[in-house]
């Protein structure tokens, strides 16, 4: 059959095609365990990395050890409506599976978020189940660390917010997935940043959500400065959005009602 | 069509026929991808992967590909190999990948990879294409590794994320008072697109002026 005929153009179409899709298939399939525990690994450090953990010189079966032994971290699900734990027997959900951020897609695990016209982390769904890390640590003390995330300039940044035990401390904070701009935006990775974080207060002395990020540099002496953390230049945007985000999730709607129970303990 | 020597088609496109600075194709990624030195490294990698196996490809079946689909052909092998060398680097260099993917994806639409294989793999055997692409390739990537050393040192005053230039930034000391630290204010303009564009353009201003007959001449133009 020569080339050019339609049935020859079909046919190296076809041939093409299965080719190219085994070839594509072979290593995403391939792959994908590596991938997930990558994935997974990340995340587990960067909780550490938010309760103040020293990340950078712990190996990958470190990290891992340390999340097997609970009594070094702890990974709680909480129904963010009640605040309470849930275990898998109420909800049907498997702890080992649930994937917080494929939930906050699905109808059924998700709810639509409540601002109230308060401050608003950009999406409009939220899971209605989700992940809460306690690291316990016998000099810090115990550390909450929450999964938050919300609109920045160009992409949802995700990532954990730690509180410690008086649950209006911050222990720390970090970001492990973002498309903001490198050098302003993305700036949020940056440790001299971050660094800001720990030891300022989300809460005021009446439990009201006080937080934010402002524009410029925050006077140590004025009223507030403990609740208030460095802007950073050329990404207002970014730096808005992280604040509204750490808003949210400390809120009513977010963690609160998790984090008012932790209060009286 | 002279003899086309090994050593010439590897070696050509990196200063007498650079695809950036002559041929002035692949801008787009090497705007986006400049801003770090390692992000700059793995796409000059990706690139020569992608695009000395796709020349090598697209040459092996050139006989077979029909005129009428034979862009549409070169595109799904070029993309396979992207999507291929994306899974990758998330299974082998996931920090990289985080950063990188945006960008690793869009080699399926960089003019350099469809361009060397319509121009060249679709007329030449298969070793010398792959050559051919692998030459390519370098060329871009010596443009990139250039930018992305003078984008990351004068802008973040980093090399490979290593602090290199100490930059000027407040920092609060054992005693609790801020003091100033460094000496080096990054240039903050290097981080954005725009400066990119002003080094490719001082590279080809330097290799016209070392190889004058790379200027155009033409009035028209």
């Amino acid at each position: 059959m020569k080339r050019d005929t339609i049935g020859g153009t079909l046919l190296v179409a076809l041939v093409l095609c299965v080719a190219c899709s085994v070839l594509v298939s072979a290593a995403a399939v391939g792959l994908r365990s590596r991938q997930d525990a990558n994935k997974k690994l990340d995340q587990q450090r960067n909780v550490l990395l938010a309760a103040g953990v020293d990340v950078g010189q712990m190996s990958t079966a470190e990290i891992l050890a340390m999340f097997d032994d609970e009594s070094k971290v702890q990974r709680m699900l909480v129904d963010l409506s009640t605040g309470e734990e849930v275990n898998s027997d109420a909800t049907g959900i498997d702890p080992a599976s649930y994937d917080a951020k494929k939930a906050a897609k699905t109808p059924d695990l998700s709810a639509a978020v409540e601002t109230a016209g308060g401050p608003t982390p950009g999406v409009a769904r939220r899971e209605k189940y989700a992940f809460v890390y306690k690291i316990m640590d016998s000099e810090k003390g115990d550390q909450f660390v929450l999964p938050v995330y919300g609109k920045g300039l160009w992409s949802t940044l995700y990532g954990f917010l730690a509180l410690r035990d008086d649950v209006r401390t911050v222990g720390g904070i970090t970001f492990y997935e973002h498309k903001e701009t490198p050098g302003l935006g993305g700036e949020v990775d940056n440790p001299v940043w971050k660094s800001k974080w720990p030891g300022k207060q989300v809460f005021d002395d009446d439990w009201n959500v006080e937080f934010e990020v402002i524009k410029g540099e925050v006077d140590a002496n004025a009223p507030g400065a403990n609740h208030k953390i460095d802007g950073l230049s050329g990404a207002t945007i970014t730096a808005r959005g992280v604040s509204n985000l750490v808003q949210y999730w400390v809120g009513p709607d977010g963690f609160g009602k998790f984090l008012e129970k932790q209060r009286s303990k | 069509m002279a003899e086309l020597k090994p050593k010439d088609v590897l070696l050509n496109p990196l200063a007498n026929d650079n695809p950036i600075a002559l041929q002035v194709l692949g801008i787009c990624s090497a705007l986006a991808v400049t801003t770090k030195l390692e992000t700059s490294f793995v796409m000059a990698l990706s690139v020569i992967f992608v695009l000395g196996l796709s020349n090598a490809a697209v040459s092996a079946i050139r006989m077979y590909i029909p005129s009428s689909i034979r862009i549409i052909v070169q595109m799904t092998i070029i993309s396979s190999l992207v999507i291929v060398v994306d899974q990758f680097l998330q299974a082998f260099a996931y920090e990289a990948s985080k950063t990188m993917s945006v960008f690793v994806g869009l080699i399926i639409t960089n003019c350099i990879v469809m361009g060397r294989a319509e121009a060249f793999a679709m007329k030449n055997p298969p070793l010398i294409s792959m050559i051919d692409g692998i030459g390519n390739a370098l060329g871009y990537s010596l443009i990139l590794i250039i930018v992305g050393f003078f984008r990351e040192l004068f802008g973040s005053g980093k090399l490979f994320g290593i602090t290199v230039l100490q930059p000027l930034q407040k920092v609060v000391n054992e005693a609790g008072e801020a003091v100033w630290q460094g000496w080096y204010v990054p240039n903050g303009l290097m981080l954005l697109p725009p400066s990119a564009f002003f080094l490719i353009g001082l590279i080809i201003w330097v290799l016209r002026t070392w190889k004058p007959e790379q200027s155009n001449r033409d009035p028209v133009l």
